[in-house]
């Protein structure tokens, strides 16, 4: 109990007085994660986009594909881009495995499926003659397709925040290919891991609670998003 | 007749869904400042006819001619749908203001906002809106959302409009309001339009030419009087309810009733018009009444007139009698009634109707008098 107590005084004092590392920590973890959701969102939006609203054989399959994505293991993202990065590996030249770049691919490989996902199904759920009203008022295909964007807006801004969501909480990806080295690529979840079993809980608590503030304030601009009324 | 060309021509138009075809239009020549009505049943073809003219369904074999140039390129489809609108069913309105949604059209051909201004202000007026040009999209009644989307129409000024049923899903009074204001800006602007509807009385309020659809085949194309006075087949007969529909001007008024010179024959008809005003007037053959002999005085039926019995077809229950008392004239008359007064081809009759049993389907000054 009294380790718990200690904790928690102790992370008070840390976040309060700004603590330098903590504060770095988390600073990487917003700019690797927001890094990640940002490049997701243009793949994920544009393929989601193209995917919902072209015709094409297989493209169950591809849907499928895509939804399945979006609950794929973290920790197998990270075993492939491992691979692929290792020394030996296809990219190995680029030296980039045990960065915050290579946090960054993972991440965008976890997140853009997520994205795209969501994409899909906000896209597909429009009205089907809305595209031939918007083509039928003169619009251009790219007119047409950001006018759908536009439509869709309120649950492509839950793609965004889910894509987000998903990867700011992730741990398992990001220590394999960060390497989580101190002042590098250290983030909020790789070090809760690494201060957690070294029995550090007052610094672990501290970065758990700033992760869960973020959890919570992320949730909290979705369920705003999602309890707009909308009666059609 | 010599005729002007057509605005728009379509030419041996097929369309193929999944192994059937699913329209076959030949020919279809649409005049400028035309209204033309599509009308049938449910699958006739109506909407696909709409999409195809308006180049919105593709792919199609078959041609299409804007003002006597063909549209074929990319470049040439894009330009000719930059000159149409067209209305659906659903108001389909984008998630924005009511004046976002009017502009839209504008914004998407760059037009500088203050001109867009002008345009949507005139049209938010014209369709009654303009009250709630700052409220979203998404809180409008149906009747409301639907002029939405037909002032977003007529604010790229289209050189040709389609509507596919467009008043389908309304309740019958907001339908009214919003057909009589359609047809007043129709009228006002000479917009041809091509109307898909279910619904005959809306296409003979509002069209110069019908044309009636089923199977994907237009089986008939004419003034309304003419298909509803002469459809061709049986499919058309029975689809517009073979009335007897005449047009004629109004040149007496009574208290409640008028008189209406049709084809040299004056006919009372309850209604309230104005003197010399054009009138179209519906007569239901179950309304007429045959007879052999009759004194005018003791019979409250306005409308007496002599004419012979130029074919009788069996329908039934009951038989159809073609008259021709100066003006055409149908009947409906029960096989009884047809046996006890030995009524036969080429027999003089007089038949009568009351003044009520005429309804008025139809007035105004710009009617197209086609009978």
């Amino acid at each position: 109990m009294d380790l718990i107590l200690e904790g928690i005084k102790k992370a008070f004092c840390l976040l309060v007085g700004l603590d330098p590392e903590v504060m770095g920590i988390t600073l990487l973890s917003l700019e690797v994660s927001g890094a990640a959701t940002l490049i997701s969102l243009l793949i994920g939006i544009s393929i989601g986009v193209m995917v919902a609203l072209s015709r094409f054989p297989g493209k169950r399959i591809v849907v499928s594909l895509i939804n399945t994505g979006m609950g794929l293991p973290p920790v197998v993202v990270g075993l492939f881009v491992t691979i692929f990065l290792w020394r030996n590996g296809p990219f190995g030249m680029l030296g980039i495995l045990y960065t915050p770049t290579a946090m960054i691919i993972a991440q965008t490989v976890i997140a853009s499926p997520i994205v795209m996902g969501i994409t899909l199904a906000a896209i597909q759920q429009l009205p089907q003659k809305l595209r031939l009203q918007i083509l039928a008022l003169g619009a251009t295909r790219f007119q047409m397709v950001w006018i759908l964007i536009k439509e869709a807006r309120l649950p492509l801004l839950a793609a965004v925040m889910a894509g987000f969501g998903g990867v700011i909480s992730e741990v398992g990806a990001s220590i394999m290919v960060g390497g989580n080295i101190k002042g590098y690529s250290r983030v909020l979840t790789t070090a809760t891991v690494m201060e957690t079993s070294r029995g550090n809980f007052d610094i672990a608590i501290a970065l758990g609670i700033i992760l869960l503030l973020l959890a919570y304030f992320i949730n909290l601009v979705l369920t705003q998003i999602q309890q707009r009324e909308r009666p059609r | 007749m010599i005729e002007s060309s057509p605005l728009l021509e379509a030419r041996n138009i097929e369309v193929e869904r999944g192994g059937t075809i699913i329209l076959s239009v030949q020919s279809l020549l649409i005049q400028k400042g035309e209204i033309l009505s599509l009308i049938g049943p449910n699958g006739a073809g109506k909407t696909t006819l709409l999409q195809t003219s308006s180049y919105l369904l593709k792919p199609f074999k078959g041609e299409l001619f804007f003002k006597g140039e063909k549209i074929n390129s990319n470049q040439s489809i894009f330009e000719y749908r930059r000159k149409l609108a067209m209305i659906f069913q659903e108001p389909l309105l984008f998630d924005t203001t009511v004046l976002g949604n009017v502009a839209s059209g504008l914004k998407i051909r760059g037009m500088a906002r203050g001109e867009i201004r002008h345009r949507v202000m005139e049209q938010l007026d014209r369709f009654g809106i303009i009250h709630l040009s700052g409220r979203s999209a998404r809180t409008l009644s149906g009747g409301e959302a639907q002029r939405a989307s037909l002032a977003r129409a007529f604010a790229i000024q289209p050189e040709v409009l389609f509507l596919d049923e467009p008043f389908a899903s309304l309740d019958p009074p907001t339908r009214d309001s919003l057909i009589e204001d359609l047809e007043n800006i129709l009228r006002k602007t000479k917009t041809t339009t091509i109307f898909a509807t279910h619904d005959l009385s809306e296409a003979l309020r509002l069209s110069d030419r019908m044309a009636v659809m089923n199977q994907g085949k237009i089986f008939q194309i004419g003034s309304p009087a003419e298909v509803m006075n002469h459809p061709i087949d049986e499919f058309v007969a029975s689809f517009v309810g073979v009335e007897t529909i005449l047009s004629g001007r109004v040149i007496k008024k009574y208290k409640g009733t008028f008189l209406a010179s049709i084809l040299g024959q004056e006919i009372e008809v309850v209604g309230d018009v104005h003197l010399g005003e054009t009138v179209v007037i519906c007569i239901r053959p179950e309304n007429v009444t045959l007879s052999t002999s009759i004194l005018k005085e003791a019979t409250s039926a306005r409308n007496m007139f002599t004419g012979k019995i130029l074919k009788i077809v069996p329908l039934g229950l009951y038989q159809k009698v073609q008259l021709d008392c100066g003006f055409p004239l149908i009947a409906y008359v029960t096989n009884h009634s047809l046996d006890e007064l030995s009524l036969a081809e080429g027999k003089e009759v007089k038949a009568s109707f009351k003044a009520t049993a005429v309804t008025v389907v139809r007035r105004g000054e710009d009617f197209k008098n086609n009978s």
